[in-house]
């Protein structure tokens, strides 16, 4: 028999897509929100035939049969609108009639997403599930000989440095002769990593803003935020609020314009200055945000025409080499305010991490080093890049800082670990992991994402259109009529939420291990793990 | 847990006036070791004041290599003292050949040395002794310094004085440190049992250390040789004293501010603020997190106490001009000073460094909160 319609080699049945909707039609009330809310239009109203037999009782009359037809939902094949299995369709439904169900094998349609060549670009993350960190476990416990601390009512003080701290030695003769002390910031070792003004939505950029300056005045919590690379609004720029602000610099230099200009106005220095040389979710390749999100604002804070796609690219463009960037650009910048401000680089996780390190441990400039592992996720990115490229972050931290240690500077350069932190869930005791291993602090986005604005994506390739500006939950949509559904204030609140239970699951893993007066940065015998050849790469104990 | 004890007095005392304290708190040890550490000594060493004191266990062979090591070096013997063991110890005390305490004299290059390079070489002979014994099994050096000798050994503490007969008047001293140790975590190892002595410095400890491993990651890589060892966790105690007053020229005052900084808020109330914020964020790796008391005993015969962050650990410090004890129970110190006035007993609280100087007149207490002397 004839298809009906003539198959290319692109015709997907719904059986071939990654999602494929399941709908009622008992429990449907054709009200047609599904299909609204659709942000890729996956769904549309379907008109369906349908032949009714209806045979007669006795041998009167023959038999007979009716067409009618009836009103439903109907998935598109095309793979321009299949469904990402964001699930909205469900959470707008009245009567839980429709739902997006994974395929139960492989699907076809990702041989077909390069259309016009272009590969499949994406947002998220790398949508592999699990991560080594969940692995590892705290095994040094007090117990009777020295009891656990409380966690609830002992005191705590789990703080971090930001900056480059001198050896004790030099730091005395430099107080004692008044000589020049690198600017250092005591703030909470949980930082919310950069997600640029652009790759988020307003709203979910300014709840993030009010959480942490909740946290920060109200809680006396000093979370600090990165700005990731977008700029900064202008008036945050000019307000008291910028200390907790961490502005990112990186290969596109959008926004910088503006905030150089506006130094002179600034009531407080920022917190520190982020040099973005890679991202751990497309390592070796520059910032990308695509046309789609490019609105007037946008471009009026990045400086850029609207409407236009923003790839950053690869390297800073002025300089052919990381150390050529240790050197004048970690100056220039803390040149810009006065050598009063930390001035670090952020790096992809990469086999190459310790020859970053060795530089700047030689560069009495450098504030320390950021590593973003493999697991990091991001606004927008090429598939391949997401899927394929860096490094995990465990053993990268793991051997920056045992370098640091045979250099007798584990306390001068503080190491910030990111990339899949929390992935799975488990924020603070994968955080409390990577600090055992060694790193100073721990920066997170994804977690913030999903626990503070609702984030629909999971490690299974689930939304992922960050990119495209159609986030269905307002979080990295730049269109008012999406980011509107994300209330600012509740983004805040959420924000607070999750710094505070973070706070307390941090203590509920230290307190245990006999830790409250400081972070235990390297106090790798606390940690175990149920597989030899680990526990020989990152040093610690093999337990099973 | 451990128990500590350390007296200092104006008239020299027995080793066994500690080891009598210890036996009273013996509820709070296992008799599973006992260390000594005697300074400023009297009888034969009295006037043998600035000549080395090498102390350690030895076995036949390694008191021949000793001595040929020695001999080498240009040490002459000038003074020893001869333990003779019965041959059977008491249970749980292991066979040895010969408790050594030998002075001697300098050998003649090092004359003219400054002081430095003298305690510095004094060091590193000891270290060379340790790792010759540590090859060979044969020695276990516990220091070799000026005006001090001390004892290690496995076993009830009270059997094992008996059994090196202590009570003789040539071990007769001012300063007497003890701990009857608690083995716990750590194989049976006497480089393990406190006191633990570097450069003139010693310090016991009552306690586990939590933060043992980044801390001595922090002095291993200070690129100082008598940083080593570490078979107990507690031996950071007494490097992080010398690094303070040997490399950062504090005070004992300054010491607790190292270990156990204050908090944040308290710092900005502080007269040195900006100071000590500073210096809690270049020593951050040398914050100790565990349930301790530490007892020391400084160069010029100072004895002190500092408690953990919490005071998480007892700890008392008592007695009258001319005598002062520091104990971990009070029953150890009316052992050792039954008469004094009680109600003058302190018992030093989370903030506080308990010190006795040199001419043991009064406890002198000092807060983390008063002003600090800033180093010289």
């Amino acid at each position: 028999m004839q298809p009906e319609r003539p198959i290319s080699p692109s015709s997907l049945s719904v059986k071939d897509l990654r999602w494929q909707i399941l709908w009622d039609k008992e429990t449907c009330t054709l009200c047609g929100k599904c299909t609204a809310v659709c942000p890729v239009n996956a769904i549309e109203l379907g008109v369906f035939r349908k032949r009714l037999i209806e045979p007669p009782v006795g041998f009167l009359e023959p038999p007979g049969n009716i067409t009618k037809s009836y009103y439903g939902v109907r998935q598109k094949t095309d793979p321009a609108y299949a469904c990402v299995g964001c699930a909205m369709c469900n959470m707008v439904c009245p009567n839980n009639a429709i739902a997006p169900m994974r395929a139960d094998e492989v699907d076809k349609l990702r041989f077909h997403l390069d259309r016009g060549g272009q590969p499949r670009r994406r947002g998220g993350r790398r949508n592999v599930p699990g991560v080594l960190l969940d692995r590892l476990k705290f095994i040094r416990i007090s117990m009777l000989t020295d009891p656990a601390l409380d966690a609830g009512r002992h005191e705590f003080e789990l703080r971090t440095l930001l900056g480059r701290v001198l050896p004790p030695e030099e730091n005395l003769q430099h107080i004692r002769e008044h000589g020049w002390i690198p600017p250092v910031r005591e703030i909470y070792p949980l930082v919310i990593g950069g997600m640029s003004f652009g790759a988020l939505s307003p709203n979910m950029w300014e709840g993030l803003q009010m959480g942490v300056a909740y946290l920060n005045e109200e809680l006396g919590m000093p979370v600090r935020m990165s700005t990731g690379e977008g700029g900064c609004p202008p008036r945050l720029l000019r307000s008291r609020f910028l200390k907790y602000v961490i502005l990112q610099i990186a290969s596109g230099y959008f926004g910088w314009d503006e905030i150089l200009h506006a130094i002179p106005e600034m009531k407080e220095d920022p917190c520190a200055i982020e040099i973005k040389y890679g991202q751990g979710a497309k390592p070796g390749d520059g910032g990308l945000l695509m046309w789609y999100k490019v609105n007037r604002l946008i471009a009026a804070i990045r400086g850029v025409p609207a409407g236009v796609s923003l790839p950053s690219p690869p390297t800073h463009q002025t300089q052919y080499s990381i150390e050529e960037s240790v050197a004048k650009m970690i100056q220039s910048m803390s040149m810009a305010w006065g050598f009063r401000v930390p001035v670090y680089p952020k790096i992809s996780g990469t086999s190459t991490a310790l020859a970053v390190l060795n530089n700047l441990t030689r560069n009495p400039y450098a504030a320390g080093l950021a590593i973003d592992g493999e697991d990091g996720g991001t606004g927008a990115a090429y598939n391949v890049s997401m899927n394929h490229m860096g490094h995990p972050i465990a053993s990268n931290i793991r051997d920056a800082y045992l370098t640091l240690v045979k250099l007798g500077m584990q306390n001068q350069l503080p190491l910030f670990a990111g990339g899949g932190v929390g992935k799975t869930g488990n924020l603070a005791a994968n955080a409390a992991a990577l600090i055992m291993l060694g790193a100073s602090g721990i920066q997170t986005g994804k977690y913030i994402m999903q626990a503070a604005a609702g984030c629909l994506g999971s490690e299974s390739d689930r939304c992922n259109i960050c990119n495209i500006g159609l986030c269905p939950k307002g979080i990295t949509a730049q269109d008012p009529r999406l980011y509107r559904r994300l209330n600012v204030d509740d983004v805040a609140q959420r924000v607070v939420d999750v710094f505070l239970s973070f706070d307390t699951e941090l203590k509920k893993i230290v307190a245990p291990l006999g830790r409250s007066t400081s972070l235990p940065i390297g106090m790798s015998d606390a940690l175990g793990v149920d597989d030899y050849r680990t526990a020989e790469r990152l040093s610690i104990k093999y337990v099973v | 847990m451990c128990r500590l004890f350390a007296i200092t007095s104006k008239e020299p005392l027995s080793p066994m006036v500690a080891v009598e304290a210890l036996n009273v708190m013996r509820e709070g040890h296992d008799g599973s070791g006992v260390g000594l550490f005697l300074r400023d000594l009297s009888g034969p060493f009295e006037d043998l004041k600035d000549a080395p004191i090498l102390s350690g266990i030895f076995s036949e062979e390694g008191l021949k290599r000793l001595d040929t090591f020695m001999m080498d070096v240009g040490f002459m013997t000038k003074y020893k003292i001869s333990i003779k063991v019965p041959k059977t110890p008491p249970p749980g005390v292991p066979r040895r050949d010969i408790y050594l305490i030998r002075a001697y004299e300098y050998p003649e290059e090092w004359e003219g040395l400054s002081r430095e390079d003298l305690h510095f070489r004094l060091m590193t002979t000891r270290l060379q002794l340790r790792s010759m014994g540590e090859q060979k099994e044969d020695m276990i050096v516990f220091s070799f310094w000026p005006d001090v000798i001390m004892l290690k050994e496995i076993g009830d503490p009270m059997a094992v004085a008996r059994h090196l007969q202590l009570d003789r008047k040539e071990l007769r001293a001012r300063v007497l440190m003890a701990q009857g140790r608690q083995n716990t975590n750590y194989a049976i190892n006497l480089y393990a049992c406190h006191p633990f002595f570097i450069q003139g410095f010693a310090s016991m400890t009552n306690g586990e250390n939590t933060a043992f491993i980044p801390i001595r990651t922090f002095l291993e890589s200070r690129g100082f040789p008598g940083y080593i060892g570490y078979n107990s966790d507690s031996e950071v105690f007494t490097h992080i004293l010398h690094y303070t007053t040997t490399r950062l020229g504090f005070g004992i005052e300054a010491y607790k501010h190292i270990i156990t900084p204050l908090q944040d808020g308290d710092i900005e109330k502080h007269p040195n603020a900006e100071f000590l914020r500073r210096l809690k964020q270049t020593c951050r790796p040398l914050i100790i997190d565990g349930p301790n008391c530490v007892i020391g005993c400084l160069p010029d015969g100072s004895l002190f106490m500092v408690q953990d962050r919490k005071k998480l650990r007892p700890g008392v410090v008592g007695g009258k001009p001319g005598m002062f004890a520091f104990s971990s129970e009070i029953c150890g110190l009316d052992a050792a000073i039954p008469l004094r006035d009680k109600s003058r007993d302190l018992q030093p609280m989370y903030l506080d460094t308990a010190v006795v100087g040199p001419d043991r007149q009064e406890v002198r207490l000092c807060s983390q909160k008063d002003p600090l002397a800033l180093p010289r």
